[in-house]
This record gives structure tokens, C-alpha cells and sequence, in this order.
């Protein structure tokens, strides 16, 4: 065995050893760590396996997509309506019954979340069509449009979704384990998608459009994959938040979700995975921490009233001097490796 | 069909549209000049309300005084927008500069919510626009014929700002060619403010005559209206300030005639609009009028 070959399996062994620390880890927060905590972690997941996803079709192949709260809400509301029973169902759908095979399908939790990945990812296949025939900020606006219609939609098919009232009573299936095993799979699919041919088709095609197409490179079909994988994975996310939360309704799947992953992807910095993973991370435990800035303060004899909305303020700023200072992010378009790793511990360095 | 609902409906789709027209002039100048969809001129229509309201029922200043200084304050405030958001990131990539305008968006509605308060407040409807007359058998609200008298007057104005004076044509020639313009010796930096100033202060005449209609405002009031406007502004060709006009009453006459006739379709209204702009990007992306300059 070579050097070389033996330097990679090693990092593979650190990968995997790795991943098996990080739900060692996780075994001991379930135990130890109070219900506050395992939410926020979970929440965690869930944005880790937003922001990746997201990053694919934004940052990677460079099509600024704003339209990921329609693959949420459509995986979201299938995965919720396969794990209702059907006596649940019959019981929150008062004003107008559910239709047919909706009423009676009932499926365990794996199974439906795929499906509603599933479905999030027809649904990106459709919206390719229209959406790749423009770009750029139309491009933005368009699929921003999608994302609209999706929500309006989903207040008046009210045999479907149950109109504005929404589904409640949803198992809280969502566990660190499902959370963070869907994260680590989604991390895992999209960074071999990145490093394979398509992953630099999908690159190309983010640096010079035209260019791309000169060297053979069929520009339509590789930003549909980047949006279809991007649509599976947010979809999934969709499924697992709504059994975080155990009620979804169409206004959760505002824009606001959207502003939200925009910001992390955008500080993590765009193209970068690992930006977006620590930024998912860094962004959802800070949401927690500004809640301190929106409650009533008593420093010494004065009392601070809480700001409420206080939060969303702070990130709104943060995205603009990010744009204005720092348009890299925070990892530009770098990627973790253990190599680097290793060079910044400063062990086994190569001698000369 | 019967005549008289129908031309009832027609004002009023003519009214909404020509609210739609104000505020898509905004944008489409915006983007005419520096490429940039401004994405927070809902929100700074909304600013506008909260001016004018400030006015009327925190200072007690008679209703047009306070219209008219919400309308300057609200030409300040995109200026202030330009020169601290729009400005370091001018040359950018757009998708930066586009990412920024998000940011401000998101900043003057959280920002709302946190000084104004989510709670929505009662906004001053002048007497002579809170009529009802009756012209024979057609019910006329007084109000729905002033929005498109005063849109008029004020197209009018920017017309003549456009094709009349010196700053008109600047404003021409730079959103032909920005640095031909500059090598002319005129200061693109004055132009681009001016524009985004022009642009503001009639968000903020539509901003007020939208919340005289419905009349109350909240800090999220900007958003739906801002989107529309954008719509109509993509349907008429951005850019092109006559197809501004032209997208936002055919996008106001064709949803209240929908809301109106087609009572079934009436939750998907807000839907409406996307899907009239997905439809004409797709067919005819430069949109009706065409054409991709200002004027």
C-alpha cells in the first residue's frame, strides 16, 4: 500500500470514527441533557440538512433559488398525512372530509418521510421546467412565486391540507437519532454529489454558463439534478420539522423560512458545505441566546423591557454588513478535510 | 352579465391597479438604473404609512400636511437606503446586491414589529374620500375615484421630470449606459439617489392611498402589495416605466374581475399574480411592452 492510499484510508477511518463519536455523544445528551437542550439540537439537524441541500442548488450550481419553504411545506404536510391515523384524521379534518386514499393510508415514520422527500423532489422536477428557462434574480423571483402559490394552495385544498386549520396531533417521532442520522446522510449524499462529475458540471455551469455548454456539459439537465436532490432533501427536512413541532399549518412555510436558510447559507458562505453546516449550528443556538435580548432584563437598579422581534433584527443586519464586509462567509467556498486538519495540528507531516 | 356590477368592478379593479401602477414605477426605475430588484420597497411603502399616521394621530397635524411630509421623509429614507445597503455592494455581483435588498426588507418589517408593534393600528380616512354615490345604479366609492385621478397627476409629473428637465435626462442616460454617463461628467452617485428618492415617495402616495382603503396598517402590510407591484412591473416589461402603468391595471382589473365573477377562485387570489408572472416569463420574458431601459 502506498503513502497516499494509506493516508486516505486513515481519513476515512477518521470520518467514520467520527460520526460514530458524534452519536456517542448524542446517547449521552439523551440521558443527560434536559428537553431543551435535545430540541435545540434537533432543531439543529434540521437546518444542517436545510442549509446543505440549499447550499447544493445556491451555492454549488449557483442558481439562487428562494423557493425551499415549498419542498418543506409539500414534504412536510405528505410525510404528516401518512403518519396520522386514520381515526386521527378523521377527527381534525371538520370542515371538508379527506379525500379518498388519503383517509385510510397509514404508514410508519421512515417510509413516510422518504415519500414525502419523495413528492418534494416531483415537485422540483416540474418546477425545473419552467424555472430554468430564466436566471439569474428572475430566476429568485420565480421560484419565490412558487413558494407563494404553494402556501395559498395549501389554505384551500382543504380535503388535503385541511386549509388554514392545519394538521395537529402529529406523533413526535423526531428523535436526535432521526434528526441527526438524516443530517449526516444528507452531508454524506451531497458533498460525494459535489466531488463527482456532476458536482463539477454543477460548478461549471455556476461559473460560466455558456462556457459549460461549449465543453458538453447539458446545462438544463444538471441544474435540474442540483434542484431535484435540493427539493428530496428539504422535503425530508419538511417531514422531520413537522414532527418536531407536531402541527404544521401554511404559515410556517412562509418566506420568513426561506430569509432564514438564506442567512445561513449566506454566512456559512455559499458553495461552502462545512460553512454551512457551522453556520446552521451557530445561527439556530443563537436564535436561542438573542430570546435572553427579548425578555425583560434587571441589570442593578435598572429594568430593561424586552425587545420581542429583537432577534430577527440582529439577523437582518447581520446578512447586510456579511454582503457589505465579508461576502465570503465564513469558509468562502472552502471545505473541511482532515489533511488541512492534520496541518493545523501539526501532526504527520510529510518529512522535507 | 350585468352591466352596472360589472363597471363597478371594473373602477375598482382600475382603482387597485393604479395603486399596483405607483408602486411598480418605483421598482421598475430601480431596476432600469442599477439592475437591482429593490425588494424592501414594500416595506418602505409601509415605513410611509407609519409616517403619515405618526402625523395625523400622534402630532395632531392636519391629514395632508402629514401626507405630504410622510411622502418627503419617505424620499429620505430610500436615499439613506441607496446610500448605506444598495451603495458598497453596487459593484457587486447582483445576486449580492440582490441578497442585500432581502436584508433590508427583513430589517424595516422586524424593525416595524419592534418599534411600531405587530398590533395593527387604525389608519384617518379624509371625509370626502369615505363616499358612496350613486350614478345610475353604478355604487361609486369616492376613493376609488381619486386613487386613479391622483396616480394621473402624479404619472403626469414623472413624466415631465423624465422628458422635460436636465436631471430627467440623466436619469435616461444612465440606465442606458452608466459609464458613458460618467465619462459625460455627470454624477451617476446624484442620479441614482434621485431615482430611488422619486421612487420612494411615490411608494409612499401609494403606500397612504392603500391604507386610506383598507384603513388600518401593521409593519407586514408592505409585503403583499410590494410583491404585486413587482409583478406588474415584470408584466409590463422592467424597466419600462409606461409598462409599469400598463402591468398594474391590467394585474388590478384582472383579479378583482376574477374575486368578482369567479367567487370559487377567490382564495387563491394572492396566488394569481405568481402565476401570471410565471406565465409571461415563460412566453415573453422581456414582458408586454418590452424593451429593458427607462422611458
Amino acid at each position: 500500500m502506498s503513502d497516499r492510499h494509506r493516508r486516505e484510508w486513515i481519513y476515512k477511518l477518521c470520518t467514520y470514527g467520527a460520526i460514530v463519536g458524534l452519536f456517542a455523544f448524542f446517547l449521552q445528551v439523551q440521558n443527560q441533557a434536559d428537553e431543551y437542550q435535545i430540541r435545540i439540537l434537533n432543531v439543529s439537524a434540521i437546518f444542517v440538512t436545510l442549509a446543505v441541500s440549499y447550499n447544493l442548488i445556491n451555492g454549488v450550481a449557483g442558481q439562487f433559488s428562494l423557493g425551499p419553504n415549498a419542498f418543506m411545506a409539500v414534504g412536510a404536510y405528505t410525510t404528516a398525512l401518512l403518519t396520522l391515523s386514520p381515526a386521527e384524521k378523521e377527527l381534525s379534518f371538520i370542515i371538508e372530509p379527506i379525500i379518498w386514499p388519503l383517509s385510510v393510508l397509514h404508514l410508519p415514520f421512515l417510509p413516510s418521510l422518504l415519500i414525502g422527500g419523495a413528492f418534494a423532489a416531483l415537485l422540483g422536477f416540474i418546477m425545473a421546467f419552467p424555472v430554468f428557462r430564466v436566471r439569474g434574480d428572475y430566476l429568485a423571483i420565480v421560484t419565490l412565486g412558487f413558494g407563494e402559490v404553494i402556501r395559498v394552495v395549501a389554505n384551500n385544498v382543504q380535503s388535503i391540507t385541511n386549509g388554514p386549520l392545519g394538521l395537529k396531533g402529529l406523533s413526535e417521532y423526531t428523535n436526535l437519532w432521526w434528526s441527526w442520522g438524516v443530517a449526516v446522510f444528507t452531508v454524506f449524499c451531497v458533498t460525494r454529489l459535489v466531488k463527482s462529475s456532476f458536482g463539477r458540471a454543477m460548478q461549471a455551469i455556476r461559473e460560466d454558463e455558456v462556457a459549460a455548454a461549449a465543453m458538453g456539459i447539458n446545462v438544463f439537465r444538471h441544474k435540474m439534478l442540483a434542484f431535484v436532490v435540493h427539493a428530496f432533501f428539504a422535503g425530508m427536512a419538511g417531514g422531520l420539522m413537522a414532527h418536531l413541532i407536531t402541527t404544521i399549518s401554511p404559515t410556517l412555510f412562509s418566506f420568513f423560512l426561506t430569509f432564514n436558510l438564506l442567512v445561513i447559507i449566506v454566512i456559512g458562505g455559499l458553495g461552502s458545505m462545512t460553512g454551512s453546516i457551522i453556520a446552521a449550528i451557530i445561527i439556530t443556538h443563537a436564535g436561542e441566546w438573542l430570546r435572553a435580548v427579548e425578555e425583560p432584563m434587571a441589570i442593578g437598579p435598572f429594568n430593561i423591557p424586552g425587545i420581542p422581534g429583537m432577534r430577527m433584527v440582529v439577523f437582518s443586519i447581520m446578512l447586510i454588513l456579511v454582503m457589505i464586509f465579508a461576502r465570503q462567509g465564513l469558509m468562502g467556498r472552502r471545505e473541511f478535510s482532515w489533511e488541512w486538519f492534520c496541518g493545523f495540528l501539526k501532526i504527520g507531516k510529510r518529512r522535507g | 352579465m350585468d352591466l352596472s356590477l360589472f363597471l363597478q368592478q371594473l373602477l375598482n379593479g382600475i382603482s387597485l391597479g393604479s395603486l399596483y401602477a405607483l408602486i411598480a414605477i418605483g421598482y421598475t426605475m430601480v431596476y432600469g438604473i442599477i439592475r437591482l430588484i429593490n425588494f424592501a420597497h414594500g416595506d418602505i411603502l409601509m415605513v410611509s404609512t407609519y409616517f403619515a399616521y405618526f402625523g395625523i394621530s400622534v402630532y395632531a397635524l392636519p391629514w395632508w400636511l402629514s401626507v405630504i411630509i410622510a411622502i418627503l421623509l419617505t424620499a429620505l429614507l430610500g436615499i439613506l437606503i441607496d446610500l448605506g445597503a444598495y451603495r458598497p455592494v453596487r459593484h457587486a455581483p447582483r445576486i449580492s446586491a440582490l441578497i442585500t435588498a432581502i436584508g433590508v426588507s427583513f430589517l424595516l418589517e422586524n424593525l416595524g414589529l419592534v418599534v411600531f408593534g405587530g398590533r395593527p393600528k387604525a389608519f384617518y380616512r379624509p371625509d370626502f374620500l369615505d363616499k358612496t354615490y350613486e350614478l345610475g345604479g353604478v355604487h361609486v366609492f369616492s376613493l376609488s375615484i381619486w386613487v386613479p385621478l391622483v396616480t394621473a397627476l402624479l404619472l403626469a409629473l414623472v413624466f415631465l421630470l423624465l422628458y422635460r428637465t436636465r436631471v430627467g435626462a440623466a436619469m435616461r442616460a444612465v440606465a442606458k449606459d452608466m459609464e458613458m454617463v460618467q465619462l459625460m461628467g455627470i454624477d451617476v452617485n446624484r442620479v441614482i439617489s434621485l431615482t430611488f428618492a422619486v421612487g420612494s415617495a411615490l411608494a409612499a402616495a401609494g403606500g397612504i392611498m392603500w391604507a386610506m382603503k383598507y384603513p388600518q396598517i401593521n409593519p407586514l402590510m408592505g409585503i403583499l402589495p410590494g410583491l404585486k407591484a413587482f409583478v406588474a412591473a415584470v408584466i409590463g416589461g422592467i424597466g419600462n416605466i409606461h409598462g409599469a402603468v400598463l402591468g398594474g391595471l391590467l394585474l388590478g382589473t384582472t383579479e378583482i374581475l376574477l374575486v368578482a365573477f369567479l367567487p370559487s377562485l377567490a382564495g387563491y387570489r394572492d396566488a394569481f399574480a405568481f402565476v401570471l408572472l410565471i406565465l409571461i416569463l415563460l412566453f415573453r420574458p422581456t414582458g408586454l411592452a418590452g424593451k429593458d431601459t427607462i422611458g
